[in-house]
């Protein structure tokens, strides 16, 4: 039994496969636990990102700053009584969300955290990607069939609608990614998570800068149809609360409707790392090949204790800048602890050991955090797409483009 | 890439396979139907992963189970099947029926028994982490003519399903 | 436990084809009908896969091609479906009777 935990630890690839089904369940639950960790930050953020992009403050009330507050939403939600419509279908009724649920979470396993940090390593990595994320799509369809009412029904077809005509011109996007791989000395392309960000590694190069300005047109294209995908602003008709009455969940209430936000988040994180993986260099630390060397790699390593001590700082200038009242000590004393926390782990990312072990997953991890932050951006910033619009852009504009791309792409890559 | 738990997969995927089968061809709503019929795919898809096939089992998980079934609930949808739940749902033939099939699956046990011998049992073991590299260089190779064929082929379904849903002609 | 050969796979694939045609068969619904017909399909499919473990990647290549026509066909079967609704408001397959003498 021993023998078969510690017999993993000396080899070089991925738990699935090596075919450890012990360090498998164990990555798996550290991946489940920081998706999970992340959508709640993800919350706390977008409310705090959005209040400060309109002048306001946001919750500041619940923990020091709003840190607690998703906790709170949390326990309301679980507590809250569980309606289901009275004509509604029970077993559809209930399984749509554990249907868009499951598809957001199952991506998870070909996720590439760093050479060996993946779950698995598919040889479909991207197709496995791509599919799964669209089996959503039936989640949603059931969700505005079951609920037995009118706003929910034309809200999930037309969501479905937007999902189904985005993934098109998203898969072109992948493609003329995918042709990019097969640029290598052997001649062929590889559709592994893992083997992309190897590929890009080996050509010295992000994807996103190859065949300037190829790369950087299929991944904008990426970047619009992803927020799309994910029913996120400014594509959110669907489920905006001031149309359709918040579209295909307007019945779910409590937790099924948590669980709806659970799974959209956890979409996004998804896409976003698709993004990453093959466009923005996966788990590479910037500048590869322009500022390369031993010192250059040396100073990119300590970037991941910087950048915590950096929020260590944010967070203590946070405790000075707290208001000297009685009520407010519990506040700045939870903040301080919190500073500290992470101060902590930043003087623990300094030590060699660890610093080398850390780096792929702190650049991958980063690259993804980047991109949560431009969803809320989107957000705050862009007006919402009419339906009609939306097809059209989706259709007219996109998907030609994307195909113009996958041709040229390859017509150049031939030539060079 | 090692093999884990073999049976226990497979006996797994391939009752969830067979139930679901039987769950679509019973049900009176045709929702249920189809949400059977989407997990029935799902869990072959598993099988196919198990057949060291992984590309099928990517192209079955988003042709079939993202696309198809998608088309079939839209589908669903617009036809209002509400009437149709009170209805008998097993036509007058049905013994008959059961009959053929019965037959049908009695020729399958006979041919099996007999031509056991026919094919090796034991597979060799194939590389796994080239598939698709192999499929695309036999589907781009050999058999290009009928990948065109089959591009055509989508072509006039599109302009079929377009012309057969349409309000006038 | 007996390892799992071949054999296992075909006999799940004949049993998945024998529920196929007894949907097509005995249901009045023309959904169900169409989505025996897919499972029949997936069972073709079961049984060219399990096969091209043995003899190379043919089996795998045209299970790709029959899963391109499935789609094809049940693209082009549910537009009938959806003209034929309609025009007699029914989803039945034995009361599509309008040429009956």
């Amino acid at each position: 039994m021993l023998d078969y935990i510690t017999s993993y630890l000396g080899m070089n690839t991925t738990p699935g496969q090596a075919g450890n089904i012990f360090w498998a369940t164990v990555y798996i639950l550290v991946v489940f636990g920081g998706v999970s960790v992340a959508v709640m930050a993800m919350n706390w953020l977008e409310r705090k990102a959005l209040a400060h992009f309109q002048i306001r403050l946001g919750p500041m009330r619940v923990g020091p700053h709003g840190l607690l507050q998703p906790i709170a939403d949390a326990i309301k939600l679980f507590t809250k009584e569980d309606i289901i419509p009275a004509e509604a279908d029970k077993f559809v009724f209930w399984i749509a969300p554990l249907i868009i649920l499951c598809a957001s979470f199952t991506v998870y396993i070909v996720v590439p955290f760093g050479p060996t940090h993946a779950i698995t390593d598919l040889n479909i990595g991207i197709l496995f990607m791509l599919g799964v994320s669209s089996l959503s799509v039936l989640g949603v369809v059931m969700a505005g069939w079951a609920s037995n009412s009118h706003y929910p029904l034309i809200g999930s077809l037309r969501s479905s609608a937007q999902m189904i005509s985005y993934e098109v011109a998203m898969g072109m996007a992948v493609v003329s990614a995918i042709l990019m791989t097969s640029l290598n000395k052997t001649g062929t392309g590889t559709l592994s998570m893992i083997g992309i960000v190897q590929a890009q590694q080996e050509q010295q190069v992000w994807f996103l800068f190859k065949f300037f300005p190829l790369g950087l047109i299929a991944f904008i294209i990426f970047a619009i149809a992803m927020v799309a995908e994910t029913n996120r602003a400014p594509f959110d008709l669907p489920e905006a609360e001031s149309e359709l009455t918040a579209g295909f969940h307007t019945e779910y209430s409590g937790l099924r409707w948590s669980l709806f936000m659970l799974g959209e988040y956890a979409a996004m994180i998804a896409v976003s790392s698709i993004a990453v993986t093959l466009w923005l260099g996966g788990w590479m630390r910037p500048f590869p090949n322009t500022l390369s060397g031993e010192t250059w790699d040396l100073v990119f390593s300590l970037v991941p204790g910087l950048s915590f001590l950096g929020l260590a700082l944010i967070a203590f200038i946070g405790v000075a800048r707290m208001p000297k009242h009685a009520y407010f000590r519990i506040q700045t004393i939870g903040l301080a602890g919190f500073g500290a926390v992470l101060g902590l782990i930043g003087l623990a990312l300094f030590a060699p050991p660890v610093r080398d072990r850390i780096q792929d997953i702190f650049w991958f991890v980063a690259k993804v955090a980047v991109f949560m932050y431009l969803y809320i951006w989107y957000r705050a910033t862009f007006p919402r797409y009419r339906f009609d619009q939306l097809m059209k852009v989706g259709w007219k504009v996109l998907l030609p483009v994307a195909i113009g791309v996958l041709i040229l792409t390859a017509i150049v890559g031939v030539i060079f | 890439m090692t093999p884990v738990a073999t049976p226990f997969f497979f006996y797994l995927l391939s009752g969830l396979t067979l139930v679901s089968g039987v769950l679509v061809i019973t049900r009176k709503n045709a929702v249920h139907s189809a949400l059977a019929l989407i997990f029935g795919l799902l869990a072959q898809a598993g099988l196919y992963l198990m057949l060291y096939a992984p590309f099928v089992a990517g192209v079955q998980i988003i042709l079939y189970a993202g696309g198809i079934m998608v088309l079939f609930l839209f589908v669903i949808m617009l036809v209002n099947l509400e009437r149709s739940q009170k209805e008998a749902q097993f036509n007058k033939q049905w013994l008959v029926g059961l009959l053929a099939a019965g037959a049908l699956g009695g020729l399958f046990v006979a041919v099996y028994m007999r031509g056991q011998g026919l094919f090796p049992e034991h597979a060799p073991l194939p590389l796994e982490g080239s598939n698709t590299q192999q499929v695309g260089v036999l589907l781009y190779g050999q058999y290009m003519f009928a990948f065109e064929i089959a591009s055509l082929l989508l072509l006039v379904a599109i302009i079929g399903a377009v012309v057969m849903a349409k309000k006038r002609i | 436990m007996v390892p799992i050969t071949t054999l296992h796979y075909l006999v799940v694939a004949a049993a998945l084809f024998v529920l196929g045609v007894i949907g097509v068969l005995t249901r009045r619904n023309v959904v169900i009908v169409l989505m025996s017909i897919e499972l029949i399909l997936n069972a073709v499919n079961l049984n060219l896969v399990a096969f091209s473990r043995l003899w190379g990647l043919h089996g795998q290549v045209f299970s790709i091609f029959v899963i391109t026509d499935a789609a094809a066909e049940a693209a082009v079967g549910l537009g009938i479906l959806i003209a034929f609704f309609r025009n007699k408001e029914t989803v039945n397959v034995d009361e599509v009777d309008l040429l009956k003498w």
